[in-house]
Formats: structure tokens, C-alpha cells, sequence
């Protein structure tokens, strides 16, 4: 493909689809959902603080001696 | 004026820091240039206030990682295009751009109705990658510099892509006995 075909499907593709017009904006406030959709995320928590846990909870279990030594470090 | 710039550099660094009010601060001073580049790229106004949401979700969740000195726009579009590249690629095609956001467009006479019809199919039909560098330099003509600095690629990567993407359109359509 040449510089004057590049040009020509160019054109037609600027015909064929418009470009957006002036500086649109948002038909309502987007903040609120922002907000919410932080405050649902920051509600789960991650599967390795949960895996983290059950590792910790797994060598109380097992080694009950180091539960002095975690609660020292609490 | 000096003032104005250090407190717009301490505001990045309240957002940096994790800061609400900060956040919604650059959020409503950004949040219209952020959603004019998602329209530009999905041409779905529902769709780019959905993105945009993600979009600001994606930079307060890397508000640790933002680098003041880089600037918070160039940041953010980088952020909203990745979004809408998702959202491409999720199977979902541009859709028509509502007539009242459409730029008027001077036809050529010579260029049936069909024609350009088929010449938008067969542009959604392109892979999104290339569709989108297609989108923001040939039919929003954007700066090839931003184009490449959102897309996070060089200049020369953007020239092969919309070079890539008008080469498939044009096989296309000439498999449909349409020659442009």
C-alpha cells in the first residue's frame, strides 16, 4: 500500500466515521459512583491476607509454643 | 502564580499519599478531559461514563505508583486507555457516535452511503489495537506523541499500527469487491 492509498482510505474512513465534535463532558456527577465503587472494593478483602491468616492460625495449631511469641509481637 | 503551581504540586502529593479530598480534587479538574478521550476511543457516551468511573477507580488504587513529576493527565489518559482497550477487547465494538457528538463530516460525493457503511463494519472488525491507534490518530487526529505516550508505545510503533490497521481495512473491504 502507497502513500496515496494510505491517504485515500484515510478519507474514506474519517467519512465513514466522524469524529467526536468540541470538548463533551459527563451526563451526570461520576463522583458518587467513584466513591462507592471505592468503598466496595476496600470492603473485600484479599486472598492473601486471608491466606496469611490461615498460615498463621495453621502454626498456632501446630506449634502452639509460638503463640507467646506472636502475641509479644502484636 | 507561584503559589498556584506549588499547591497543585502539593495536592499530587496529598493524592500520592493516599489523600481523599486530594483525589476528588484532580478527579473534577480531570474528570472531563479523562472522559472526552474514553468517548473518542469506544464512541459510546454510557460506556465512557462507565470507564471513566474504572478509570478513576485503576488511578486511586495506584496512587502509591504516581510519579508527580510526570504529570497527572498524560497519567491518567495513559490509565482510560488501557481501561477502553479493555473494554474493546471484551468483545464489545465501537458504537455509532449519537449524532449530536459527531463532528460534521464533509462527504464526498463520490463515496456511497454504502460504502462508508461497510467501511465501519469492517473497522470494527479490526483487532483493538490497532482500531484504537486508527481511532485517536486518523479519525480524532490526536498528536501521534500523546497517541503513543497513551498507548505506551513509541511514535514509530503508532505509525506501523494505523499503517497495519488502514492495510487490513482495505483487504477487507476489497474482499467485499469494494475498492476504496
Amino acid at each position: 500500500m502507497n502513500a496515496h492509498d494510505q491517504d485515500r482510505m484515510k478519507k474514506l474512513l474519517q467519512q465513514a466515521l466522524p469524529p467526536v465534535e468540541g470538548d463533551p463532558e459527563p451526563g451526570r456527577d461520576l463522583w458518587p459512583e467513584v466513591l462507592r465503587r471505592l468503598d466496595t472494593r476496600s470492603a473485600t478483602v484479599p486472598w492473601f491476607d486471608w491466606a496469611l491468616l490461615a498460615g498463621l492460625a495453621a502454626l498456632a495449631a501446630f506449634f502452639p509454643a509460638s503463640i507467646p511469641l506472636f502475641l509479644y509481637y502484636l | 502564580m507561584k503559589s498556584e503551581s506549588s499547591g497543585v504540586e502539593n495536592q499530587l502529593d496529598l493524592f500520592r499519599q493516599g489523600g481523599l479530598d486530594a483525589f476528588e480534587a484532580l478527579f473534577r479538574l480531570h474528570q472531563r478531559a479523562v472522559y472526552g478521550w474514553i468517548l473518542r476511543i469506544v464512541r459510546n457516551p454510557a460506556a465512557a461514563e462507565d470507564l471513566t468511573i474504572e478509570t478513576f477507580f485503576r488511578i486511586h488504587q495506584a496512587h502509591a505508583r504516581f510519579q508527580p513529576a510526570l504529570g497527572f493527565e498524560a497519567w491518567a489518559r495513559r490509565i482510560a486507555t488501557r481501561a477502553a482497550l479493555d473494554w474493546l477487547r471484551s468483545a464489545h465494538a465501537e458504537s455509532e457516535l449519537p449524532a449530536e457528538l459527531a463532528a460534521p463530516v464533509e462527504t464526498d460525493p463520490g463515496v456511497a452511503a454504502e460504502i462508508r457503511s461497510a467501511t465501519a463494519l469492517a473497522f470494527g472488525r479490526l483487532p483493538p489495537r490497532l482500531r484504537i491507534a486508527a481511532t485517536l490518530a486518523v479519525i480524532e487526529q490526536q498528536p501521534q506523541k500523546e497517541v503513543a505516550a497513551a498507548l505506551g508505545i513509541s511514535v514509530a510503533a503508532v505509525k506501523l499500527r494505523v499503517f497495519r490497521a488502514l492495510r487490513l481495512l482495505r483487504k477487507d473491504l476489497a474482499s467485499q469487491g469494494i475498492t476504496p
